[in-house]
């Protein structure tokens, strides 16, 4: 799938992406000459199918995760399958109401939330993960569910 | 009317990167699983177009005769739907552990590594996957596939001599996991002497060759049955499918695994037979087995 600008006859290239949590996908693209914007959305069928082969609409925003696609699709997992994993990631705290909304969180997928949102903070240089700071993370990385 | 001028380039004509980096992504995805791979020395699918040959009791019982004979051995439990490896190699069933190489498999009967689905799937319940309420069918292949994808290049399988594949029944799933994997070394194709095991398994050896396996075993099971009072051995089938689809298709059979009431009974309580009556016919005839498949291009010891 591509989109052409057909005034300019440049291809659109991917601008940002947003997961509204219904399943659906909406992915905006621009023209590089002369900057229009289109947005492509895509029914919860549509997203299945993409997201369903382990990849994302305009490139990953965070290096793909161990068992990925199994924690994140599987709804019948067992909520004790992974080992719980420290809420430190480097010198990165966890403050207490991001923790407990943490626990909010399935725990078949928990790690694997915990594991990204730590790296998140990380590389912004975040010391304390808070409520805001998962907001803004999943707006930024498009972490639908998450 | 007015003549349409306009030319809109075609797909070909038209580089983009957006399309590209998705692509690239599938390549990362392959090559991934590549990598993983590299560390295998060899891969050996177990299969069948039939369900309810014993494909994963023989697989169990390969996998745990190859480790005790000194071979760093993995297994996988492709049947993602009907998974029961862990359970016949008495996987342990601690959590699983996540570290920023990937998920350490869990460990079972002579120290096999392996991952089921059934290690990480709440007890009992069956394997559902989150999709719109409609039509989820359409995705379930996608879905399935990309688990396999994940349970082969996810694992830390560390170093082994070989990788066991239980694949699940059918031959479009067995079409899958041939392109998924990059290489397979060897394909075991598990029948039972019955005629409708032949057609099944006829076809998966036809699907097999088209995708340019070279070496395909076929392995006979539940050929016979010993009176266990006058020793007297009696074919279970009627029929006898397994050498004729052998004639047919010009493979060799690499065994004949005889029934045997303890081998169901080892293989549920999660100890292998081989390990609990090696001297059994059945454990015999699986260590003939195993030994054609540590060199599978020798005769049959």
């Amino acid at each position: 799938m591509k989109f052409l600008c057909i005034d300019c006859d440049e291809v659109m290239t991917f601008a940002e992406r947003e997961l509204p949590g219904d399943g659906t996908l909406a992915a905006v693209f621009e023209c590089p000459d002369c900057g229009r914007e289109m947005a492509m959305l895509t029914n919860p069928m549509e997203t299945k199918l993409v997201s369903g082969l382990g990849i994302q609409v305009g490139g990953r925003t965070v290096p793909d995760q161990p068992l990925e696609l199994v924690r994140s699709s599987v709804t019948t997992g067992d909520e004790k399958a992974f080992a719980d994993q420290p809420l430190t990631t480097g010198t990165v705290r966890w403050s207490e109401a991001a923790a407990e909304r943490l626990q909010g969180v399935p725990g078949f997928v928990r790690g694997m939330v915990k594991k990204i949102y730590g790296e998140y903070a990380v590389e912004r240089g975040i010391e304390e993960i808070t409520p805001e700071i998962m907001d803004r993370a999943r707006q930024d990385l498009g972490l639908e569910g998450m | 009317m007015t003549e349409r001028t306009r030319k809109i380039r075609t797909y070909h004509q038209v580089a983009d990167p957006s399309s590209e980096d998705i692509v690239g992504q599938i390549e990362a995805q392959r090559s991934k699983l590549a990598d993983r791979l590299a560390d295998i020395d060899r891969l050996v699918v177990v299969a069948s177009g039939k369900g309810g040959v014993g494909k994963s009791a023989i697989t169990a019982n390969l996998a745990a005769l190859l480790a005790e004979r000194g071979r760093r051995v993995g297994a996988i439990d492709a049947d993602l739907h009907g998974p029961s490896l862990a359970a016949m190699l008495g996987a342990d069933r601690t959590p699983l552990v996540v570290s920023e190489h990937g998920v350490e498999p869990a460990v079972g009967a002579a120290g096999v590594r392996l991952m089921s689905m059934d290690l990480v799937l709440s007890d009992g319940a069956p394997l559902e996957w989150r999709q719109p309420d409609v039509a989820g069918f359409v995705y379930q292949s996608t879905l399935d596939t990309g688990a396999v994808r994940e349970l082969l290049a996810d694992v830390v399988w560390g170093r082994l001599d070989l990788l066991l594949i239980d694949a699940p029944p059918g031959t479009d799933k067995l079409a899958r996991l041939l392109e998924l994997l990059p290489v397979i070394d060897t394909l075991l194709l598990i029948t039972t002497p019955s005629e409708a095991a032949r057609r099944a398994v006829g076809r998966a050896v036809q699907q097999a060759r088209g995708a340019g396996i070279s070496t395909i075993g076929l392995v006979a099971n539940m050929t016979v049955h010993e009176c266990p009072d006058c020793g007297r051995s009696e074919p279970m089938f009627e029929a006898d499918g397994a050498t004729q689809l052998a004639t047919e298709t010009g493979l060799e059979l690499w065994a004949e695994v005889p029934f045997e009431p303890r081998f169901a009974v080892a293989t549920d309580a999660g100890r292998p037979l081989v390990l609990e009556a090696p001297e059994s016919p059945a454990a015999l005839e699986l260590d003939r087995l195993a030994a054609r498949l540590e060199n599978p291009t020798s005769e049959t010891p």
